[in-house]
């Protein structure tokens, strides 16, 4: 047996959307979390709620990427493809690296999954011009009812542990502890104790077959960890963290969290996790539309809560009359749009970042609106604290954008220390300004003060109208017009962002990349790449879009080349092109749901390099 | 007692035109506040978008006038985030059962505590006379020449097909009558609908006709009060009874009927059945309060839960959050 060394793995699990692929995924880059790797998961579901069993439409995968240093994306191909079916051969081989070692289960290659899974022969894998050198055959249905012949478990039951036994198997690959993988399940069916010691008997009977069986063919594969930074760690969705901002910013506000929301994909999950934790408080409706969702969020912000929406593309369309009502009544309101392929209905469960200008634009009237950008699945977690300090503070509805990449995408999560954070400072208005105070008076920093319901004193409507600056009053003054829709603008334009980070070679780039939100991973790993060829590389990544850096204009003219890539036809490079004069970039464009290539990156990134 | 008047809850100069039910309902909604006597700053008034979604900017209470048709929807965040304020939803027929349709329903399936008050005049007022959800098939307007070719909701029907547990009926021009549904209202704890039948001058002048002047109601109308036998007319000469799987007004003493025969009204039944026939009547109309059933409210058991897994988690901030996850340490 050999025992390679590498810097990195990417293992692609893929089976039936019931074969239980993405729990395996999820096992494994927790098991490689563990002992200190860098990981970086990918789960692609099919979009069917639950495709014909073995169907090519059904198939589902999950993509981690571990390494011994940071790693930024899910990787493009992987080196190790779990194939539960012949439908996920067939349709997830294109995923594989040439070498790639590829662990298929035989009892699931039989006529019929053939047939579904349209091959024209039996020898699929000659079919599919695979060596089966590289092909890790085993009767794994097989195996797993000899393994749990003695429970009491139905036939049913027994074959949903399949996914343990490709688990086992990869972790005997990868020379993991089984331990930590035991505990996983052990609390995960805490309250089935008899599920977790059945998949628990699999997984290692998965590890013994790999040592008994596949010790002289295969490699087993090291991955050492460099570079750690110390500290308590855990796995975390880029949803889940975003959940676990707006709980982190309505504890450090002394605010109750409220979220109004409808299931759409992909942004349900945050839904699911925000209705979990009452015992901080947090109150979630389900409501009966987008709409609603938004409207009552705007109720609940009137009523003193920090109000949270979420949602994807096709919500915000519905939600934008009552985003445009924040605006007006110059309300805190956080709305999340997690991104997900459009028009319309589009590719409900692929990523993109065709949302941006409607965000940005997507309302009636002169409607500014903060909109940030998150970077990663962890950075979730700080854009979501950042855009509720900004709605707060600045009494703005602040749209927060994901994709679901990163959403659905994981990372290990350095456990935050809420004393570290910024503190959040509502405008509250001051007691002493009772009898003087009316709704649209505004601080030093042309905010409106909040006064919420319950103080006596402070009575007052707002509303949908346009108000008169001194009294609060409905007007349709044109001179009041002007100057609110200025004042609004201007409130907005003065909120204080960060300065746009430039990576890489920022002093001497040839090249500058620019991308937003969740594209980082893998323009920073294009970057390194170019680098590591020796070209001149920079990378700035937009984390604030609305209003932009106060050094945008600077960064984007100081390279001799600059390329705004992202998942869209262009709508970054756009809102650039109108915020800073003369700016014209080379664009990279795509749109296809998936995430970027690295490779591809690299190669449309060296032709921009090399054009004179 | 109360230690407010009506005048405490007043602002403002309404921009109505004259002779519109607005400014009549306006006077019995102050009035009523000031009984109920829940201070200004504990009271929140939120209404869409019409000629009746004004009514906020003449409250000296907090209150918004917000978007067209999702007064319930905003009015369900406030009241359940902050459950201490009593919130009161006004919208008119356009607003609340056209625009605004899902939102009245599921504010009441979901029994929110909101006071929720419809102003039905049969027509869109502020857009200048288009026929609404609830004018009558036929309705000649702006926007129907030739006569509508639909026919209208009926308010209490859309209210109990909801499972709405309270609704309640009074003519803007009848302060009393008017006054006594919003206390009720107010005291009934959940979504309760109160259909104000008010009249358009410019627009639809004479939709109430039969029960908007005080005569009009005595021969017209009939008062329901919760466990009193069901009598009307000026001398109380008509009354309900029940005929087969209906019920019918009657001339008491004509074809054999007493009043003894005459049933008694029951708001509280958890069955709306009769309710329904009561609120539908287009002869007499049904006034009062008709359906008045306790049931739970949404904004308590949301509380109530969040007590009880308060109760039940061993994490109760953000740090205690964190680890309840399977953490890994890096040295």
């Amino acid at each position: 047996m050999e025992i390679k060394e590498k810097e990195s793995v990417v293992v692609r699990f893929s089976g039936d959307s019931g074969d239980g692929m993405q729990l395996a995924g999820n096992i494994f880059s927790t098991v490689s979390a563990t002992v200190g790797n860098s990981i970086s998961t990918f789960p692609d579901y099919p979009a069917d709620i639950r495709a014909p069993q073995g169907s090519l439409t059904g198939v589902s995968g999950f993509q981690v990427h571990i390494g011994a240093e940071q790693v930024y994306t899910p990787g493009d191909l992987c080196d190790v493809l779990v194939a539960m079916n012949a439908a996920a051969l067939k349709t997830q081989y294109r995923y594989a690296k040439p070498d790639a070692a590829i662990i298929i289960d035989t009892d699931s290659f039989g006529p019929k999954d053939l047939e579904k899974a349209q091959f024209q022969t039996e020898d699929y894998l000659g079919e599919m011009g695979i060596d089966a050198d590289r092909v890790i055959a085993c009767p794994l249905t097989s195996m797993v009812k000899d393994c749990l012949a003695d429970s009491a478990m139905d036939a049913k039951s027994v074959s949903k542990c399949r996914n343990m036994f490709a688990l086992g198997l990869v972790c005997w690959l990868f020379d993991r502890d089984l331990d930590v993988a035991f505990n996983f399940l052990r609390e995960k069916f805490a309250k089935k104790p008899e599920i977790a010691e059945a998949n628990i008997k699999v997984i290692q009977a998965g590890y013994d077959y790999g040592h008994n069986t596949h010790s002289s063919v295969a490699n087993v594969y090291r991955i050492e960890t460099k570079n750690k930074v110390p500290g308590r760690y855990m796995d975390i969705t880029g949803n889940k963290a975003t959940a676990y901002g707006f709980i982190a910013a309505a504890e450090k506000a002394g605010l109750k969290l409220y979220l109004g929301s409808y299931p759409i994909t992909p942004a349900t999950d945050v839904l699911h996790e925000l209705s979990k934790h009452k015992s901080l408080g947090v109150i979630t409706v389900q409501c009966e539309d987008e709409i609603a969702g938004c409207a009552s969020a705007v109720g609940a912000s009137f009523a003193g809560a920090l109000a949270v929406t979420s949602t994807s593309g096709p919500g915000i369309c519905l939600k934008s009359e009552a985003m445009n009502l924040a605006v007006i009544m110059e309300l805190p309101l956080v709305v999340l749009d997690v991104q997900r392929g459009g028009p319309a209905t589009g590719l409900p469960t692929k990523s993109e970042q065709t949302d941006l200008l409607q965000a940005l634009f997507g309302r009636n009237g002169e409607s500014p609106m903060p909109v940030v950008a998150a970077a990663s699945p962890t950075d979730c977690f700080e854009m979501a604290y950042a855009a509720s300090k900004m709605a707060l503070e600045h009494m703005t509805p602040v749209i927060l954008m994901t994709d679901a990449y990163v959403a659905n995408g994981s990372a290990a999560f350095k456990l935050p220390n809420l004393n570290e954070y910024p503190a959040i400072n509502p405008p509250y208005v001051p007691e002493d300004l009772k009898g003087s105070w009316t709704p649209y008076m505004r601080n030093q920093e042309g905010v409106r003060y909040w006064a919420v319901p319950g103080r006596e004193g402070f009575e007052h409507i707002l509303g949908g109208l346009e108000k008169d600056d001194k009294t609060g009053a409905i007007s349709t003054n044109p001179e009041n017009h002007d100057l609110m829709t200025r004042k609004r603008q201007a409130k907005i334009a003065a909120i204080p962002v960060p300065d746009l980070e430039v990576l890489g070679d920022k002093d001497d780039a040839e090249l500058l990349i620019v991308g937003f939100g969740g594209t980082y991973g893998h323009l920073h790993a294009a970057m390194d790449e170019l680098r590591a060829q020796g070209k001149k590389v920079a990378l700035a990544h937009f984390r604030y879009i609305n209003p932009l850096p106060k050094n945008t204009a600077d960064v984007l003219r100081r390279y001799p080349k600059v390329v705004v890539a992202e998942q869209n036809m262009g709508q970054l490079a756009g809102w650039l092109r109108m915020k800073v004069d003369g700016f014209v970039p080379e664009q990279y464009n795509e749109v296809k749901g998936q995430p970027f290539k690295v490779a591809e990156l690299v190669k449309a990134f060296t032709e921009i390099l090399n054009k004179e | 007692m109360s230690n407010y008047s009506a005048s405490d809850f007043k602002k403002g100069q309404p921009r109505w035109c004259p002779g519109c039910g607005d400014h009549f309902f306006l006077a019995s909604l102050h009035k009523a506040m000031a009984e109920i006597g829940v201070a200004p700053s504990q009271t929140a008034v939120i209404s869409g978008i019409g000629c009746s979604s004004r009514l906020p900017h003449y409250m000296a209470t907090y209150g918004m006038n917000t978007i067209h048709g999702r007064a319930a929807a905003i009015a369900t965040g406030c009241k359940v985030a902050n459950p201490d304020l009593t919130v009161w939803q006004v919208s008119g027929d356009g607003d609340g059962l056209a625009i605004g349709g899902n939102h009245f329903i599921h504010a009441n399936r979901r029994n929110i505590n909101l006071n929720m008050i419809l102003l039905n005049n049969r027509i869109y007022g502020l857009t200048k006379g288009q026929y609404s959800p609830t004018s009558p098939r036929g309705f000649v307007s702006k926007s129907s020449p030739y006569g509508t070719v639909e026919d209208p909701f009926r308010p209490a029907e859309l209210c109990f097909g909801a499972r709405g547990h309270f609704f309640a009926r009074a003519v803007a021009t009848d302060a009393p009558g008017t006054v006594e549904i919003l206390k009720a209202a107010y005291n009934h704890k959940g979504a309760s609908v109160c259909e104000i039948l008010q009249n358009c001058v410019i627009f639809n002048n004479g939709t109430h006709d039969a029960v908007y002047s005080k005569e009009g109601r005595a021969k017209n109308a009939i008062y329901l009060k919760h466990g009193e036998k069901m009598l009307f007319g000026e001398n109380n000469e008509y009354g309900i009874v029940q005929e087969g799987f209906n019920i019918k007004a009657v001339k008491l003493g004509e074809d054999g009927y007493t009043e003894a025969d005459v049933l008694v009204h029951d708001a509280k039944c958890e069955d709306n059945t009769l309710q329904l026939k009561l609120a539908e009547m287009e002869w007499p109309v049904a006034l009062g309060v008709i359906r008045d059933v306790e049931a739970p409210t949404y904004d308590d058991c949301v509380w109530q839960q969040i007590e009880e897994v308060k109760a039940a988690k061993k994490y109760h901030n953000f740090a205690e959050l964190l680890e309840t996850n399977d953490i890994w340490t890096v040295k």
